[in-house]
């Protein structure tokens, strides 16, 4: 267990370090950071001098171990927009694309599990043929028309909530928080549902999946046998073994769901890291992007190594398998 | 998938002569729902094609667009004398023209990124398969990291680099779906290569790279085809995501995505046709595809094979 941990936390630090290498040459070598960073009025002169302060007349290795230097600080450069350090721009944005994810990621259990359930019990019933070619539309439809559509109905027709921003956030550990309020869980209700339709989907097909290839096996038999509930030998029995398959998708769509943020936030104007990067690579604000991209890397990496844990503890067999 | 979805043995029909191709043919038309599909999808690759010649108006000639059109809804008789059967964008343009050059252009990215990362993808997935050793080892851990992080996410990344533009979106597109092509390509690849006809070809002493090319590539196309028609899918989708976020195709050429993206501002104050039926064509197109990759999957299945 131990080398195997050991030797996972490497791979993960290698993955990061590739990854700074692709975000440098991208920045540094495909885009040029001169045209960017100097003002086309500075004359030849001026022109060389920023060059120097910059760093950029050092050979390429130089300027990569300095920008990895930087990364390891979290000094990634300021803001061209917004003045300040790019890491803290990045960080003071985290907190409501987390609310936003995890709020759509709690939706897609608490109503994909049931579902995935129900329609895998009865998988005969017109409601479970409903709910899996919805399923189906929720895969195909393209997300952003999706919360377009959202805002149509609920905001513009019916005018049941709003469309846009936060809404009234209150404090809780000194950050901004909209679950905390009425008005702010009314402006999260829609990005969040957006964000969660996939993976309802996704949740529900798996449980499902997983019920059918339960409910024939031994094990559900002999517990029927015993004369267990059937609520018993399902809440227990059969939960318990669809669970892993659940749970790592849950926790790898955590990392998708931050990442697709970026298109519901865009649509909602939910002031979240999402709008910012996309706002950030229209406006060219270079060390935001990057300071974005690095920071979602190490989530993910960081998260791919969770999951690999949690799938370890939670399924006997792997962790067997490893020590074999 | 369910057993529901099993092919049924249809009526005994007396085959002429079975070919591979009738017999696919014959299998695939067993859901009517697929067959649906391939008509829609085969009609909408017809529309973008033909599109310049039956297009009400060429949504690019500034000359034919009335300023004095702008947002008018659906089914309103413009100045030109003819009707918006689905309403105009800000600038006078007639959707349905709109829309049916945006396909053109959504189906070009689309089916065209889905070939190029096949074609790279499915060399490099045989490559790994028959050569293995550390050239294997190194294609599939680029694979494997490539499909650790989501797709919008590499995408967005190479956007940001690069800039807008076809060429751009349809590199980011490549860029995100070769792995997939790769892991398939390797997956029958390493099952087909130990069958007796690579060994025979191996005898022959033919080349490397006829063996896998000539030999190993045409017995691992089922799966590929695949998976080729649900990235040309995804591909539509993510294109018209980028170009929504307006890092994807420029205004000069609008594709479904940025046609929503351009009715975007316009919905608030309730005029939908700007957004909506743009939305309903891609949403047709996916579903399209997405019915006839089902129904291949299920009849390119070896297993399933009755």
């Amino acid at each position: 267990m131990a080398t195997w941990l050991l030797r996972r936390l490497v791979q993960a630090v290698f993955v990061v370090l590739a990854m700074t290498v692709i975000v440098f040459i991208g920045v540094n070598v495909i885009g040029n950071p001169i045209d960017i960073l100097i003002s086309p009025e500075a004359d030849a002169a001026e022109r060389a001098r920023a060059i120097a302060a910059l760093g950029l007349d050092k050979p390429l290795w130089q300027q990569y171990l300095s920008f990895l230097y930087g990364v390891v600080r979290g000094d990634l450069g300021r803001s061209f927009v917004f003045n300040e350090p790019a890491m803290r721009v990045i960080l003071q944005r985290l907190p409501a694309t987390m609310e936003l994810a995890i709020a759509a990621v709690l939706i897609s259990i608490v109503v994909g599990i049931p579902a995935g359930l129900y329609a895998g019990l009865k998988p005969k019933g017109w409601l479970s043929q409903a709910l899996m070619a919805g399923s189906i539309l929720g895969f195909s439809l393209p997300s952003f028309w999706v919360g377009l559509m959202l805002i149509m109905v609920f905001a513009v027709q019916l005018g049941w909530l709003p469309s846009t921003g936060r809404g009234t956030t209150a404090a809780l550990f000194g950050v901004q928080w909209s679950f905390l309020t009425r008005d702010g869980l009314a402006h999260m209700l829609l990005p969040a549902f957006n964000l969660a339709l996939f993976n309802v989907s996704l949740i529900m097909r798996l449980t499902r999946a997983g019920v059918r290839e339960a409910l024939p096996s031994d094990y559900v038999k002999f517990a029927r046998a015993k004369g267990l509930t059937p609520f018993r030998v399902i809440g227990v029995h059969v939960m318990k073994n669809i669970m892993i398959p659940v749970v790592t998708v849950v926790g790898l769509e955590l990392g998708t769901t931050i990442a697709f943020s970026v298109v519901t936030e865009s649509i909602f104007a939910w002031p979240g890291m999402g709008k910012l990067i996309i706002d950030s690579i229209n406006l060219l604000d270079r060390p935001v992007i990057v300071a974005y991209l690095m920071l979602i890397v190490l989530l993910f990496v960081a998260i791919n190594l969770v999951v690999d844990l949690l799938y370890t503890a939670l399924d006997p067999r792997v962790r067997l398998e490893e020590q074999g | 998938m369910s057993a529901t979805t099993l092919p049924v043995p249809a009526a005994p029909a007396p085959p002429k002569e079975e070919t591979p191709f009738r017999r696919l043919a014959i299998d695939f038309a067993e859901s009517k729902l697929a067959v649906f599909g391939l008509v829609v999808m085969l009609l909408i690759a017809l529309i973008a094609v033909i599109a310049p010649w039956i297009a009400p108006q060429n949504p690019y000639d500034l000359a034919q667009l009335d300023i004095m059109d702008g947002r008018s809804p659906p089914g309103t008789v413009g100045g030109e004398g003819f009707t918006f059967w689905l309403g105009t964008d800000d600038q006078g343009r007639d959707m349905l023209s709109g829309i049916m050059y945006g396909l053109r252009i959504s189906l070009f990215v689309g089916a065209g990124s889905a070939l190029i990362a096949g074609i790279i993808g499915s060399a490099l997935g045989l490559v790994a398969a028959y050569v293995g050793g550390r050239t294997e080892s190194v294609i599939m851990r680029l694979v494997d990291l490539q499909l650790s992080f989501p797709s919008i996410l590499v995408a967005l990344m190479i956007l940001a680099f690069l800039g807008k533009g076809v060429g751009n979106v349809m590199l980011a597109l490549v860029m995100v779906e070769w792995a997939y092509y790769a892991r398939t390509a390797r997956g029958s690849a390493l099952a087909e290569r130990r069958r007796e006809y690579i060994e025979a070809a191996e005898c022959l002493a033919l080349s490397k790279a006829r063996v896998v090319f000539k030999h190993l590539l045409p017995n691992c196309m089922p799966p590929l085809i695949v998976v080729g028609t649900f990235q040309m899918a995804r591909a539509i989708a993510l294109e018209a995501t980028l170009s929504f976020l307006g890092l994807g195709v420029p205004v000069t050429e609008p594709s479904l995505g940025l046609l929503i993206a351009n009715g975007y501002q316009y919905m608030l104050s309730g005029k939908y046709w700007i957004s909506f039926y743009p939305g309903i064509a891609l949403l047709i197109t996916i579903v399209s595809i997405n019915l006839v990759g089902d129904q291949l999957r299920d009849v390119l299945n070896p297993k399933l094979r009755r």
